[in-house]
Formats: C-alpha cells, sequence, structure tokens
C-alpha cells in the first residue's frame, strides 16, 4: 500500500533505447544507418511511462499539460498520468520540445514503454513526429481518441448564419448573423466571451471569432457556443430545403465528420427558427410548377460578359427580376389570407448555403439594376454572408426566392415556400439535351428544368405558366439582360 | 517574573488576601465536586493538569484552586483583581478572534481583563471573514454534490435538478454570524471580562482612551495593553469599489447578487474561497493574478493539482501576471470594465467587461487612529512593527514597555487563528513565563471543495532552508485515492505531502488537498507544534478506515535515516 510516489526517480529518459529496441545487438553495428544514428541520439528523447508505484505495470494518460510543439524546460509538468492510486503530474528532465505525443489522452500505456518524444529544438520536431509515426504502432494505442478532434473548421464555418430560406422572420433573431459587437469590443477586434464560453469553446473548437454574443452587451456565452457547435454538426440543411452553394464545394457539405452516430442532439436557436417556419409553411397551400428552359443563348452571353464579372447568379437573378415586373402578381404576397400585397419592388433572394446554413441575400431592385451592378452587389453580399456581417435588410428583404442546386448537377427538385412570400424557383441544372425540333431536325440543346412553388390563394396556374414563358423568352433571348 | 511580582502584591493587599480565603474554602468544596466538575468542563479541567503537572512552581497552590472556583462561579462575573493602580491588568483593544482569545486565556490566568470595541465582536472572522464564508461554502459544497451527475450517478443516487434560494442562502451565513457573534460575547461576559464600546486609543504608556463618537471619552488604565484592531479588504488604488458591482469580501458575503460573470481579483484564499461559492451557484470567475502562477503561496505541486481540480474544470477562467490598474463599477447600462496592465512591463494588457468584480487582494492592517505616535511607534505600510514575542517596536527600534500587537494588525500570519495563539502567548509572558509562538507550527486552510491545508514551509521554503544551512530534504506524497474511506466518499481526488529531514525525522511542512484537508492537517501541526518526529508519530495509529490513514500512510512512507544522526532524539523501536 505505499503511497509514495517519487516522480523524481521514475520519470525515466534514454536517449539511447530508442535505438536499442529495434536492434536487440549489445553492440551496435554499422547496418544501422549511422548518421540517422546519431541524431537520434543526440537530440530526440523517449519520454517513458513512469511507475508511479511499486504496483504499477501501467498508466493511463490523463491529460497532456503540454501540446505537441510546446517548449519544455527542465521540471516542467508535461503530462498527468493516472496510476492504479494516484493521478500525477510527470515532469521533464530536459530542456526541449514537445515533439510528438504517441499516446494520447485517455490512451493506457504499459510501464516503460514511450509515451511521447521530446526534441532537443524545433528543426528536430518535424523528424520526432515521423518517428513517432513509425513507432507509435508499437505503443497501446489510445483507447478513446478525444471527441474534440473533429474538424475545427466546420465549428468555424458553421455559424448561426441562416434563417430557412428567405424567411424574413418577425423579429430579426439573435441566431441571425448581425454584426452585433459588443460596446466595449472595440469595434469587433476583441472577442468579448464569458470564462465557460471560452473553455467550452476550446473544447469544441468553435471560433469565438465568429461568434455573435447573447449575453450582455452581446457578451459570448456558453450557449452561444454549444449552439455553434450544435449547428457544426448538422451536416446540411435537409434536403427539401433549397439551396445554392454558391460559397463552398459539394464535398464539404456533405462531409459530417462531426457527427456523433446513436446520439440526439438538440436544435440550436438557428435550427429552432428554421424548424418553426418550415411548419408554418405547412399552412400555406402550395403549388408547383415547371418549365425546361433552353440556355444557349444565356450560356453564350455568360461566356461574353464573365470577364467583366457577371455571374450566372446575377444574370438568373436579372431574368427572374425582369420577368416578375411583367407579371407582378407572381411577385405579391399573401399577408392575412384575405388580400393580394403587391410589392412596389422587386428583390430577389437568393438562397446560400453556408456550412450548417443557409442564408438569402437579397438582390433588391434586380430589374432596374444593370447586370454589372447587380454582380458586383451580389459578390459583396456573398462576401458578408462569409464574414457574418449581413444586416438583416439585406437577407430579409426579399419578394421572390430563387434557389439554384445546377451547380452540383441536380437537374430538378422543389423547394418549399418561404413564409411572408408568394413564390420560390427551384433552378436546376443546364444540360445538353438531344431535342427533336419544330422543323424536323434533332439537334443538341442546354436545357434546364425550373420549378416554380406558389402560394395558390395569390398565384394560380395560369399566373405561373405565363411567369414562366416570359422568363423563358427573356432567357433563351437574353437581349434584355445586358441592357 | 513579571506575573509573579504582580500576584505577590494582590495577595499582599487585604482585600485580595481576604477573598483568597474565600476561594480557598472553595477550592475545598469543589474538590469533592470534581467528577461533576470533569464534565462540566472537560477542556478547562486538562489545562489545570497541564500546570499542575508541569509544577508551576512560581504559584501557589491556591491559584489553581482560586481559577476552578472562578469558573464554576462563573455567573458571578468574577474577573481578575487589578494590580495595583491600574484600573485593569490587561486592556484589549478589538474584540475579534485575538482580542477573544487573549482575553479568555487572560481570564484564565487570573488577569483583571477589559476588551474595548467600536463596532461588533467577533470582528472580520466572525461577522465578515471566516465564519460567514464557511455558511456560503456549506451551501456549495451540497450544490456541486447535486450538480456533479456522475458523483450521484456513482453513488446510484438520483436527484431533480438542485436549485437554491439566494436569500435563504445569505441568511444562512448571516444566522451563522450572529449566532457565533452572541456566542463569543457571552463567553466573554460569563467570564466577566469588561466590553467597553468605542474607539480605544493609547494615550500613552499604559493609558488608553474609548468612547463612541459624540460622547465623552474615558480614560481607562492597563498594566499591560495588547492591540488586536485586526484589519480590512484592501483595495489597491485605481479600484472604485461600489459595493454592488464592484465588492470586497465584506459584501460578497453578504450574497446580494450572483452574477453572471465575475471577476476575482486576487486568487490567495480569499479569492479561491469565493470562486468555489459563486461558481457553484452558477456565476462564471475570471481570476486575475499579478504573479505569474495561481495560486501563489500555496506548495507549488498543491497548486497544480488544485488548478487542475478547482479551476481548469470550472467555469472559470484567469490572467496572470497582470495588474487591474483601474476598475469602474457598472453604471449607465454599461459593465464594470477592468484594466488590466502587465505586471512587469506596466504596458496595458486587456479590458475585461464583466458584472461584478470582486477585490480579494488580500487585507490591510487596521491601525488608525490607536494613538500610536504617543507611545513613538510609526507602523509600517499599516502595520505595528512587532518583535517575535509580539511586543510593540517604537520609531528607534526599541521595545514600547506593557504594549503588545496581535494578529492582522502585526502582519505577521494574517490568520484568526494565529491572532489568538499569538494572544495566548502574551497573556502568558504578562503573566511571567516567557513564551515564544512558532507560527510554523500553525496550521492554514482553504475551505475549497475539496479542502486544501497547510502548515509548515513549502517544499522550495524547505529545500533553500536546508541548502542554507545544511541538511537534506525529503518529500513523501500520499493519494487520496489509495484511501478507503475517500474512496468511499467517491472523493478520491486528492494529495498529501509531507516535507521532512530524512537524517532527524523532523516534520517541515505537510500539504494536503482532498477532502477534509482543513480538519485532517492537525495531527501534522500538532506534531510540529509538540517537536514530534516521524519515527514517533508513525506508531500512532488511527481508525480505519477513516481520512486520517492518508496522514498515518504519509508519515509511514517517510523514510527517515536512523545511522546517520547520532541519537538527538529518542526513537522508538
Amino acid at each position: 500500500m505505499a503511497g509514495l510516489l517519487n516522480i523524481s526517480t521514475s520519470f525515466i529518459s534514454s536517449p539511447s533505447k530508442l535505438l536499442r529496441k529495434p536492434n536487440p545487438l549489445p553492440t551496435p553495428t554499422l547496418r544501422n544507418n549511422p548518421s540517422n544514428r546519431t541524431l537520434i541520439q543526440a537530440k530526440i528523447r523517449e519520454i517513458f511511462m513512469p511507475a508511479l508505484s511499486s504496483t504499477m505495470t501501467e498508466g493511463k494518460i490523463v491529460s497532456w499539460v503540454k501540446s505537441e510543439g510546446d517548449k519544455l524546460s527542465k521540471g516542467e509538468s508535461v503530462v498527468v498520468v493516472e496510476s492504479d492510486k494516484a493521478d500525477m503530474d510527470v515532469e521533464t528532465f530536459y530542456d526541449g520540445f514537445l515533439a510528438a505525443i504517441m499516446v494520447e489522452e485517455g490512451g493506457v500505456a504499459p510501464v516503460g514503454s514511450a509515451i511521447a518524444l521530446l526534441a532537443e529544438t524545433e528543426d528536430e520536431i518535424a523528424e520526432a513526429r515521423s518517428k513517432a509515426n513509425s513507432d507509435s504502432s508499437s505503443s497501446s494505442p489510445a483507447s478513446s481518441p478525444s471527441a474534440s478532434e473533429s474538424s475545427p473548421e466546420k465549428a468555424q464555418e458553421a455559424i448561426a448564419a441562416a434563417t430557412t430560406i428567405a424567411t424574413p422572420p418577425p423579429a430579426a433573431r439573435a441566431s441571425v448573423a448581425v454584426a452585433s459587437l459588443h460596446p466595449a469590443s472595440e469595434g469587433g477586434k476583441r472577442i468579448v466571451a464569458s470564462p465557460y464560453a471560452k473553455k467550452l469553446a476550446n473544447e469544441l473548437k468553435v471560433e469565438l471569432g465568429s461568434l455573435v454574443g447573447s449575453g450582455p452587451n452581446g457578451r459570448i456565452v456558453a450557449k452561444d457556443v454549444e449552439a455553434a457547435a450544435a449547428s457544426a454538426l448538422v451536416s446540411s440543411i435537409t434536403s427539401e430545403s433549397p439551396k445554392s452553394a454558391a460559397s463552398s464545394a459539394p464535398p464539404q457539405v456533405s462531409a459530417a465528420p462531426g457527427i456523433e452516430l446513436g446520439t440526439v442532439v438538440p436544435f440550436t436557436t438557428m435550427q429552432g427558427a428554421v424548424s418553426r417556419n418550415m411548419l408554418e409553411s405547412l399552412t400555406v397551400p402550395t403549388f408547383r410548377v415547371g418549365y425546361t428552359i433552353t440556355t444557349d443563348a444565356l450560356d453564350q452571353l455568360y461566356k461574353k460578359i464573365k470577364s467583366k464579372g457577371v455571374t450566372m447568379t446575377a444574370l438568373l437573378a436579372k431574368a427572374t427580376a425582369l420577368a416578375l415586373v411583367k407579371h407582378p402578381v407572381v411577385n405579391s404576397s399573401c399577408r392575412d389570407g384575405k388580400s393580394f400585397t403587391y410589392n412596389s419592388s422587386t428583390n430577389i433572394a437568393v438562397a446560400v448555403a453556408i456550412d450548417g446554413g443557409l442564408i438569402t441575400p437579397v438582390l433588391s431592385d434586380a430589374d432596374k439594376v444593370n447586370i454589372y451592378s447587380l454582380s458586383r452587389q451580389w459578390k459583396e453580399l456573398v462576401d458578408k454572408a462569409r464574414a457574418k456581417q449581413l444586416q438583416p435588410h439585406e437577407y430579409n428583404s426579399g419578394t421572390f426566392t430563387l434557389s439554384n442546386l445546377g451547380m452540383f448537377g441536380v437537374d430538378r427538385f422543389d423547394a418549399i415556400l418561404p413564409p411572408g412570400t408568394g413564390a420560390i424557383m427551384a433552378v436546376g441544372a443546364s444540360q445538353p439535351t438531344v431535342v427533336a425540333k419544330k422543323d424536323g431536325r434533332i439537334g443538341m440543346q442546354g436545357q434546364m428544368q425550373v420549378n416554380v412553388t406558389a402560394d395558390h390563394r395569390i398565384i394560380y396556374g395560369a399566373d405561373l405558366a405565363a411567369f414562366l414563358q416570359t422568363l423563358a423568352k427573356i432567357i433563351e433571348n437574353p437581349v434584355d439582360l445586358t441592357l | 517574573m513579571q506575573a509573579s511580582i504582580s500576584l505577590s502584591v494582590s495577595s499582599h493587599s487585604s482585600p485580595a488576601a481576604s477573598t483568597k480565603s474565600v476561594r480557598t474554602e472553595e477550592f475545598i468544596c469543589i474538590n469533592a465536586l470534581k467528577p461533576a466538575n470533569v464534565r462540566f468542563c472537560g477542556l478547562r479541567k486538562e489545562i489545570l493538569g497541564f500546570y499542575a503537572l508541569k509544577g508551576f512552581d512560581s504559584r501557589p497552590i491556591e491559584l489553581s484552586g482560586r481559577r476552578s472556583s472562578r469558573k464554576l462561579s462563573a455567573s458571578l462575573s468574577e474577573n481578575g483583581v487589578p494590580s495595583k493602580g491600574f484600573d485593569y491588568d490587561l486592556v484589549i483593544i478589538g474584540a475579534g478572534v485575538g482580542g477573544h482569545g487573549a482575553a479568555l486565556h487572560a481570564v484564565e490566568k487570573g488577569l483583571k481583563t477589559a476588551i474595548i470595541e467600536g463596532d461588533v465582536v467577533g470582528g472580520t472572522c466572525v461577522n465578515r471573514g471566516c465564519v460567514p464564508s464557511k455558511a456560503l461554502l456549506a451551501v456549495s459544497g451540497r450544490m456541486r454534490e447535486f450538480q456533479s451527475e456522475q458523483h450521484l450517478k456513482a453513488f446510484g443516487l438520483q436527484v431533480s435538478s438542485a436549485g437554491y434560494d439566494r436569500q435563504g442562502v445569505a441568511d444562512h451565513a448571516n444566522n451563522l454570524a450572529s449566532k457565533i457573534r452572541n456566542n463569543l460575547t457571552n463567553s466573554l461576559k460569563s467570564l466577566g471580562v469588561d466590553i467597553l464600546t468605542g474607539v480605544g486609543t493609547i494615550l500613552g504608556p499604559q493609558k488608553v482612551k474609548y468612547g463612541k463618537v459624540g460622547f465623552s471619552d474615558n480614560v481607562i488604565t492597563a498594566k499591560d495593553i495588547i492591540i488586536a484592531t485586526g484589519s480590512v479588504p484592501y483595495v489597491p488604488k485605481g479600484i472604485e469599489v461600489d459595493g454592488k458591482t464592484v465588492i470586497t469580501s465584506d459584501h460578497a458575503l453578504k450574497l446580494e447578487s450572483v452574477p453572471e460573470w465575475m471577476a476575482i481579483v486576487g486568487s490567495g484564499y480569499i479569492g479561491l474561497e469565493f470562486s468555489d461559492v459563486y461558481t457553484a451557484l452558477g456565476s462564471e470567475v475570471t481570476f486575475i493574478e499579478a504573479l505569474d502562477q495561481l495560486m501563489p503561496g500555496f506548495d507549488p505541486e498543491i497548486g497544480k493539482l488544485a488548478q487542475r481540480v478547482l479551476i481548469n474544470p470550472r467555469k472559470i477562467d484567469y490572467h496572470t501576471g497582470v495588474f487591474a490598474s483601474k476598475i469602474t463599477p457598472a453604471k449607465d447600462g454599461k459593465p464594470v470594465i477592468i484594466e488590466l496592465i502587465d505586471a512587469k512591463t506596466k504596458e496595458p494588457k486587456d479590458t475585461l467587461e464583466v458584472d461584478a468584480a470582486l477585490i480579494a487582494t488580500g487585507r490591510a492592517p487596521f491601525t488608525k487612529g490607536l494613538g500610536l505616535e504617543n507611545i513613538n511607534v510609526e507602523t509600517q505600510r499599516g502595520f505595528v512593527p512587532v518583535d517575535e514575542r509580539m511586543a510593540v517596536i517604537d520609531k528607534n527600534g526599541k521595545l514600547v514597555p506593557h504594549v503588545y500587537c496581535i494578529g492582522d494588525s502585526n502582519g505577521k500570519m494574517m490568520l484568526a487563528h494565529a491572532a489568538s495563539a499569538q494572544g495566548i502567548s502574551v497573556v502568558e509572558q504578562v503573566c511571567g513565563k516567557d513564551h515564544v509562538l512558532n507560527h510554523l507550527s500553525i496550521p492554514a486552510a482553504c475551505f475549497t471543495h475539496p479542502e486544501i491545508s497547510m502548515v509548515g514551509l513549502t517544499e522550495p521554503q524547505a529545500r533553500e532552508k536546508g541548502a542554507n544551512e545544511g541538511f537534506e530534504v525529503s518529500v513523501a506524497k500520499t493519494s487520496f485515492k489509495a484511501n478507503t474511506k475517500a474512496l468511499a466518499e467517491n472523493e478520491g481526488e486528492g494529495l498529501a505531502k509531507l516535507i521532512y529531514r530524512p537524517d532527524n525525522g523532523e516534520i517541515l511542512g505537510v500539504h494536503i488537498f482532498g477532502l477534509h484537508a482543513a480538519d485532517l492537517i492537525h495531527e501534522a501541526s500538532n506534531a510540529i507544534t509538540l517537536g514530534t518526529r516521524i519515527q514517533d508519530i508513525k506508531f500512532a495509529v488511527h481508525a480505519h478506515p477513516t481520512l486520517s490513514e492518508v496522514l498515518d500512510e504519509l508519515f509511514k512512507s517517510a523514510k527517515v535515516s536512523s545511522v546517520s544522526s547520532p541519537i538527538k532524539e529518542p526513537v522508538a523501536v
């Protein structure tokens, strides 16, 4: 029952053992690479699982006090080891750098086995790491790799940056990426977060800089971090929610390494809002009308003016806006179930997927603004959306929504109508299609399918048909777009 | 010597002689009642026995009889009879724990004693310190248990969400303080100590005035004077305390609010205990520490472990190596603003906005208005300079006769029980028995969950001392993880550390972090006080299974070389 734990004697570091292990011969022969050998002997030391008590045969790593790459000085604690009796800090006997951790936190290693490598200089860290990789199979692997390993970037990105598509929330919700700055945070340069929020952010690998605080004076509190972390776990918005992925690549969206299977993850505030809006949409009687539009002319135009910074999104928004001007009813909405509200301006909201979220930046007066300005505007909006700096009027003032999944190769889909608007159009990919023409010839045309979901209380089938016809005309003969 | 003179004076004076004879008779009666006496007040009996054993030869036998008789007739308010020409033998300025301890012992010694208090009896400890904070910590400990699902699950317990009523918690602390205050007051009254109300000021040698503001002063004379005026929370300059959002321990104990985010300036005992209380009640805490390490003053190893248990897993973060150069209370909708500067370079480092700031930067002596100038004494940073016997030293470095200073106001060791021990030591001296208190035997405790306690030197201090004085220093450690009782309580986290001389077995320091550490330390502090060596104490038996076995193992694991030193101490074999 000796509880005496003399750390000073239990921390073994023998630079030469590293080599002796693979080579049991008493005298090392020249078969070993001599240069490699001397290098390792001089610079890289192993840190062994210490024997903390006479009865200890293996030890569990409770926590690494230092991280890989940290500078260590003699006598500093490096790791906390749990033996059969106690948790003890293990100190280093040498100055150097913690080059590689070979047994992760929670891992178990037999007494005397290497748990980390210590490099004498920073230059040797890489070398030690490669050494660690080749050796790590010899030490018992971590029994439970820490759960927080999952991609930090996802969590960073995945902030509460979206509402449901184009849903103007009655009151701007806190979860929306508003640049709500802490009054004393020097214009957002400094992060004001509570101690627990910081601790959680560190554990959950959430970037505090990307969060908007809901605490007093805009302070980031624990629940903000939890919300951000939870939203990071949701790989993408449910499939019926249309989205465009203007700013993110598809594999990133679908990959969900952060999801722990078999767990139940509660909604974040933002996801709760999405859910409520989706349910609310069920109270609106919607119907869908599809149309196939030939895009050859549009594609040609796009090629021509692409160099001037014009984007396809801007072109589609412009075309839609021009068509809407001719069909004001499609640009209207039904607020009370008794009347039409004809909107004075034509504001095209375009769904943008951001990792773990969705936001709908709005191109205001898309019918009036010329295509070049519109493209510039769009670029600004996307940048802002990425930086989570969209102002409420920049994402909740849309009168008609456009959602484009074409870049993912989706050829058709339908969208859920965001409450408060009259219609949404889902745009598929333009695909080369063999077409029988009216003159009897068979030819090749680029075609895309669009599908409009509308509120049937105000917009009827004929309205949509007429609107789509106009839209098709504009797209198939896009001279007006560049006016 | 003094005491024997004064006693002989009193016994020769005729009134004293007559009382003496009466008392002697009483003594005889009491002897017959002795068993009752034992049960009545066991502690006193022990003290009596102790002196009898030592054969306290300077005193006639009836003296001890006098003391017992007084005790039994305590209701008669028998205080001592003053030395000739004085109103009192001893006047104590300040009725805190130090003054109270001194007064009790003085009465015990037959001194006519008065205690002057300008505020409430009990001083800082009882009213604004140790006592109410223990009440809050008792609550926080339970909250922690109820909140720790893991802990409860391990017990198989199910508790639905624990909550608390802030006012109820605050009341508990307040009620405890008033209860202890009453106990203290009553104990003084029942012993017949005169409690004089007002601010005490020394007018000159052996002369003190006291009085309430606006009333005429009373002047009394005393053969000896003890200054025990204690301390107040220290607030560094630049910090504006408003008592609501920027507070000291005085306010924090009232628990008028539980802020969401509280900054605690200083990570010593006070700061740590409050972090324990407030985080258990739901606050998040940011420590601001001027030194590079949290918990300075603790043994580094204990500090490290404590940080791992008390800081890291809790809702606490910290800034070290920084001063809070300016703290502005919350107003006009703005939060509390704390400006941090680098402790070394003084460069601005950071700004914090929090809901409240607790200033726990230590305590400053409360020595103003004491009239120290009248006895040619100059305070040093507010502290009254004293020698190792607590005798006050004047400007010229000379001892001021008949004036002593104990407790926080001399700054030697700012702990309630240290003040009390110093007071007892002074009383011993004025009664003619030379006594020097060994401060290294005074334990200290921090009542976090789990607790931290210590006595003697830290490991670096001991190693330095060993290097200077040429002895070897060894360290032994035991873990609470190996203790049955601790495991039964699911509280295996903890460490006891013994720092000792392997050559002679002297205990230099003991540090404990773990369940009930504050109660466990006394085996070690008593051993240090009594000079017990490890080779002796390791044969002491501890009940099984108890936490005290942590220390048992600790002593047993120490390796004292039996050969190296010639027998300085008897070694049990």
